[in-house]
């Protein structure tokens, strides 16, 4: 489904991603982890379109993901994206941060957008606030919303940059049950995450990052049992026994 | 001391409030002109590809270092040469004030797209919205929401400005007050009477501005 392939960025002299080479399969879910700074979030931000590469070659679903153009615009209506700061748009009401894609890009008829968006929120349990702005909601109801605008538009990949990172420790849970759920449903995902919990259970593979290089792209259980590399061990243990 | 005598004010009345309401006219016309000019300008020079950016930067800056008057003395000479023919002075001078405001409204609102938080563009595209789309959906209304007290700030200094048209011999409020004081020797009267409508009409419109701005702070 998402095909990376030597993946080089830079910000100027910078190199900040270094051939990074990985792949998600239809109906996997993958996991992205590694200290701060060492390129997840840059990484993830490649697959759309919203960070733009200078080597290498990234397809999702077959579709080369390009610079700008209308190819883009169009990939990225299929990809699904959630931010770990929400992104809501205050100034429209959870029902219309639900709809608005759904009706300017997909061009549904309103009644058909609203329903959909009806549904959606249902299912993340955020239905009894769809009049209300995003300012009125919680941190977590916030980013229920948006994986609810993401899902409208029947993406066919998921990609999840650090979503609880922003959220109170009371918070994470309620987002990580909507995640998991999707993810169970057989929702192809890339998620971003320090939350190693949700990786044990729900992650097919994890790729581990630093420097921007991915130093580890393996199973969930081989790399939580025997990570190969001395920086995964040491990332491991500062994340875990705290 | 002689005694006030305000027939001056009421005799001319009908006269005084032709001048009033080309005042109106030129203002509320050169606003929207200007917004709407000053947009456009601000978002090429934040995402046009170069030599654009450069090329308004060099607009704006050129006009904000020029006199008010003498960008409508020169409009008024250069429009009628340039269509190669006479245009009369109040499109010229509504073509200076739309070109001169553009440019101050257009730092106002490439502040305000500034403003607005850059995942806000990146969710927009994330959902396949166009820059385009994303720009008409989710950054203007949230910068123009964020600005629109200072943009009328602006207004009301245009509102002002437009007694200078003068020069080109059109009659707005100042101007028609001008005439009547000098013809009927009642220039106390008179400029203590534009004065008191200048007053009420600004100050009501920072009033309303305050007032606004409070409530957009909620």
């Amino acid at each position: 489904m998402i095909e990376m392939h030597e993946v080089d960025k830079w910000y100027g002299t910078h190199n900040v991603l270094k051939r990074c080479t990985t792949h998600v399969a239809k109906g996997e879910v993958v996991v992205v982890c590694g200290p701060s700074g060492s390129g997840k979030s840059t990484l993830i931000k490649t697959v759309n379109g919203l960070e733009p590469f200078q080597g290498g070659r990234i397809t999702v679903d077959g579709q080369a993901v390009t610079t700008s153009g209308r190819d883009l615009t169009r990939l990225r209506a299929r990809i699904g994206m959630v931010f770990q700061s929400f992104e809501l748009y205050p100034h429209m009401t959870v029902l219309d941060n639900v709809c608005l894609a759904q009706t300017v890009v997909l061009k549904r008829p309103r009644s058909e957008a609203e329903a959909k968006t009806e549904a959606l929120l249902r299912r993340v349990g955020m239905i009894d606030h769809a009049r209300k702005h995003p300012g009125q909601l919680s941190g977590g109801q916030q980013q229920r919303v948006a994986i609810a605008r993401a899902l409208a538009m029947d993406p066919i990949a998921m990609l999840f940059d650090e979503p609880t990172s922003a959220l109170d420790p009371e918070m994470i849970n309620e987002v990580l049950d909507v995640m998991t759920e999707l993810a169970l449903e057989g929702m192809t995902m890339m998620v971003v995450t320090h939350e190693m919990g949700f990786a044990r259970r729900v992650a097919h593979r994890v790729v581990f990052m630093d420097d921007g290089q991915i130093v580890e792209d393996r199973s969930k259980d081989a790399f939580f049992d025997h990570p190969e590399t001395d920086r995964a061990q040491l990332f491991l243990s500062k994340i875990l026994h705290h | 001391m002689t005694e006030f005598d305000w027939t001056a004010v009421t005799n001319n009345l009908p006269f005084l409030m032709q001048g009033l309401f080309l005042t109106f006219q030129l203002t509320i016309l050169a606003m929207v002109g200007g917004i709407l000019l000053g947009t456009v300008l601000a978002i090429l020079r934040l995402s046009a590809p170069a030599p654009v950016p450069q090329l308004i930067a060099g607009y704006v800056n050129g006009l904000r270092a020029m006199p008010l008057i003498l960008v409508i003395f020169w409009f008024y000479l250069l429009v009628p040469l340039a269509l190669g023919r006479p245009v009369g002075a109040f499109p010229s001078a509504l073509i200076a004030f739309t070109l001169f405001e553009a440019a101050y409204y257009s730092e106002i609102i490439r502040a305000g797209i500034q403003g607005v938080a850059r995942g806000q563009l990146q969710a927009a595209l994330a959902s396949g919205l166009s820059y385009a789309q994303a720009m008409r959906y989710i950054v203007l209304p949230q910068a123009f929401r964020a600005m629109l007290p200072i943009l009328l700030t602006q207004s009301i200094i245009l509102f002002q400005d437009t007694s200078l048209v003068y020069v080109v011999g059109l009659r707005d409020f100042l101007t028609a007050a001008n005439i009547v004081a000098s013809r009927d020797q009642r220039p106390v009267e008179m400029y203590l009477f534009i004065a008191a409508v200048y007053l009420v009409l600004c100050a009501g419109g920072s009033f309303a501005v305050r007032r606004l701005q409070r409530r957009l702070a909620r």
